[in-house]
């Protein structure tokens, strides 16, 4: 079904049996996707869970064009991406790291962050970097977090917390509206209360702008609460793909006992099994 | 102090303010150690020097030698972001393939411009005698610090800046590093040998040695304007950068008037270089406080 319509709409992100392997040839080869297929409709929000090394990030990396994908299709809209570098697939692909320094420049101004966000995907030239329109911009948006970040538009983001910065990378994300937004488990480097604000922003930024998403998560919890689908790895396959009723009564529980009959293996990372008190 | 001192200090520091400049923008803002200076500040000299012994016009020798620093730094550039060769061999091949190329340009090791036209003997003309080549010198660094400042506002300009600060984020912003880094690499460069071409004429000769060791006086430059003036602001920053180039002339005057021979002070600047930069180990190991106000946290980050 390579582009063709699919339950009625082109899909939005479609992949077609990617294969990655990391030192091939070599003893520390590791096939880190193995025939990875998948398919997300426009707005579709998709929560990806999986023990350590079970290829969610890596899986996340080959669809913004971090590593070349060894076999397969990638296809955003209909249209082939897996030869574009990754700066041009940034051009229609938001993303959020786990780490809340790697999404901002330090040295720079809350404001010069944002005007860069929002120029994501066009030709930068030697036009002022920072309009006044585009302050106002920055200034409504900012006081939407709550944080008060609207009145230091020129504080440098080095100056900023960890929670504040993976605020700002979120709205810097979601500013020009990408056509797909990547999370790769961005509130899993922040405390307990400053994910749950950071995590409220962003399922609001993704509603408001109906956001295609794929998030990567640790915490099951967390995975089955947002979205409307969630998919879990593992080795790198897809072994389980829930949504709709089916996904509305799945249990934390239900969802490690799956796994172990899935996968014919004990759910075994500390910090997913933390969660499962919750 | 008697005032032909300060004149000198003020003069020798103006001149060779966009060779800092320069070495601000790689090292700095690019946060790339380029040692393509080297050759591009005698680069310049080479142009201009050979264009004015021709015959030639000094201001045109003087533009053409801005660009040919902007086409050295590219090379570097070209060299690290597509032929993938690691940042430091890459400035260093280029620094290497310019003494040829130098050699070729002057076609012999040095050219005097004695007698010869420059633009500070055109400048002698219409300016205040005596203080001519101050005021010509100061003229250059106000047009590139405004220049310089303008572009590092733009969308272009924040994005060399964002490329040297975070690589990652910038890229998932849509901006291709490697043409950033080439033209951050261009523009040094192309200050450098701005620097080399005014330093050229104003001394009224050329070296194919004059280059050696201009990155290290670049960096003692940069690093003594961020310790005395801070860098808050970009605009800071660059003022800085002037002033330091500035100071490190009156401290080259100073000890030399001490009785330095001139020919250790390039072992003096390396050690004010080596202290600078180990200075966050040495803070470390002595349990030393800070001395540097202002300066921004990613700043001091940066350097440690």
């Amino acid at each position: 079904m390579a582009g063709e319509p699919w339950r009625g709409v082109v899909a939005l992100l479609e992949l077609n049996g990617v294969v990655k392997v990391f030192n091939r040839g070599n003893v520390n080869e590791k096939v880190a996707l193995d025939g990875v297929s998948l398919n997300l409709v426009p707005g579709e929000v998709v929560t990806i869970i999986g023990s350590n090394g079970a290829g969610k990030s890596t899986l996340l990396n080959v669809i913004a064009g971090v590593y070349e994908i060894d076999a397969g299709t990638i296809k955003i809209e209909g249209r082939e991406v897996q030869r574009e570098p990754e700066h041009v697939r940034s051009g229609y692909i938001g993303r959020v790291f786990q780490d809340p320094a790697l999404g901002t420049a330090a040295s720079m101004t809350i404001e010069e962050n944002l005007a860069m966000a929002c120029r994501r995907g066009k030709p930068r030239g030697l036009r002022r970097g920072i309009t006044r329109e585009e302050r106002e911009l920055f200034r409504r948006r900012l006081s939407l977090l709550g944080l008060g970040l609207e009145g230091r538009l020129t504080t440098k983001v080095g100056l900023l917390s960890g929670g504040q910065r993976q605020a700002l990378t979120v709205l810097m994300a979601t500013i020009s509206s990408p056509k797909l937004l990547l999370l790769d488990e961005h509130t899993a480097a922040l405390d307990p209360k400053t994910a749950v604000t950071v995590l409220a922003l962003t399922e609001r930024v993704i509603r408001e702008n109906n956001l295609t998403t794929l998030m990567v998560t640790h915490n099951m919890e967390q995975a089955l609460k947002i979205g409307t689908r969630t998919i879990m790895m593992h080795e790198g396959r897809i072994i389980l793909d829930i949504s709709g009723a089916e996904r509305k009564h799945v249990t934390v529980g239900d969802l490690l006992k799956m796994f172990e009959q899935v996968s014919g293996n004990t759910f075994n990372t500390d910090r997913v099994l933390l969660t499962r008190s919750f | 102090m008697p005032f032909d001192v300060v004149r000198g200090v003020l003069e020798q520091g103006l001149l060779w303010a966009p060779m800092v400049l320069g070495v601000y923008v790689t090292f700095r803002v690019l946060n790339y150690a380029d040692l393509t200076v080297d050759g591009s500040f005698t680069l310049g000299a080479a142009i201009a020097a050979r264009l004015i012994f021709a015959g030639g016009d000094p201001w045109l020798g003087t533009l053409l030698a801005l660009a040919a620093g902007g086409v050295a730094g590219a090379v570097t550039g070209l060299l690290h972001t597509h032929l993938k060769i690691p940042a430091l061999l890459s400035g260093i091949l280029t620094m290497i393939a310019l003494y040829s190329v130098n050699l070729r340009i002057m076609g012999r090791a040095n050219l005097s411009l004695l007698r010869a036209e420059t633009i500070f003997t055109d400048a002698a003309r219409w300016l205040t005698p005596g203080i001519a080549a101050l005021l010509l010198s100061f003229a250059f660094v106000v047009v590139v610090l405004v220049m310089l400042y303008a572009f590092l506002q733009t969308e272009l300009g924040m994005a060399v800046r964002a490329t040297g600060d975070n690589e990652q984020m910038i890229r998932s912003l849509g901006v291709n590093t490697g043409t950033m880094k080439v033209i951050g690499l261009s523009l040094g460069n192309a200050l450098c040998a701005l620097s080399g071409a005014l330093v050229g004429q104003f001394q009224k000769f050329a070296d194919i040695q004059m280059g050696i060791g201009m990155i290290i006086i670049g960096l003692a430059s940069v690093i003594i304007g961020e310790v005395l003036c801070g860098a808050p602001t970009v605009w800071r920053a660059l003022l800085a950068v002037v002033v330091g180039s500035i100071i490190y002339r009156a401290v080259v005057s100073l000890v030399l008037s001490l009785g330095l021979a001139p020919t250790d002070l390039k072992l003096l600047t390396a050690a004010i270089v080596t202290l600078a930069l180990a200075f966050p180990v040495l803070r470390r190991h002595f349990g030393w406080r800070t001395l540097a106000r202002g300066g921004s946290a990613a700043g001091i980050e940066r350097r440690g």
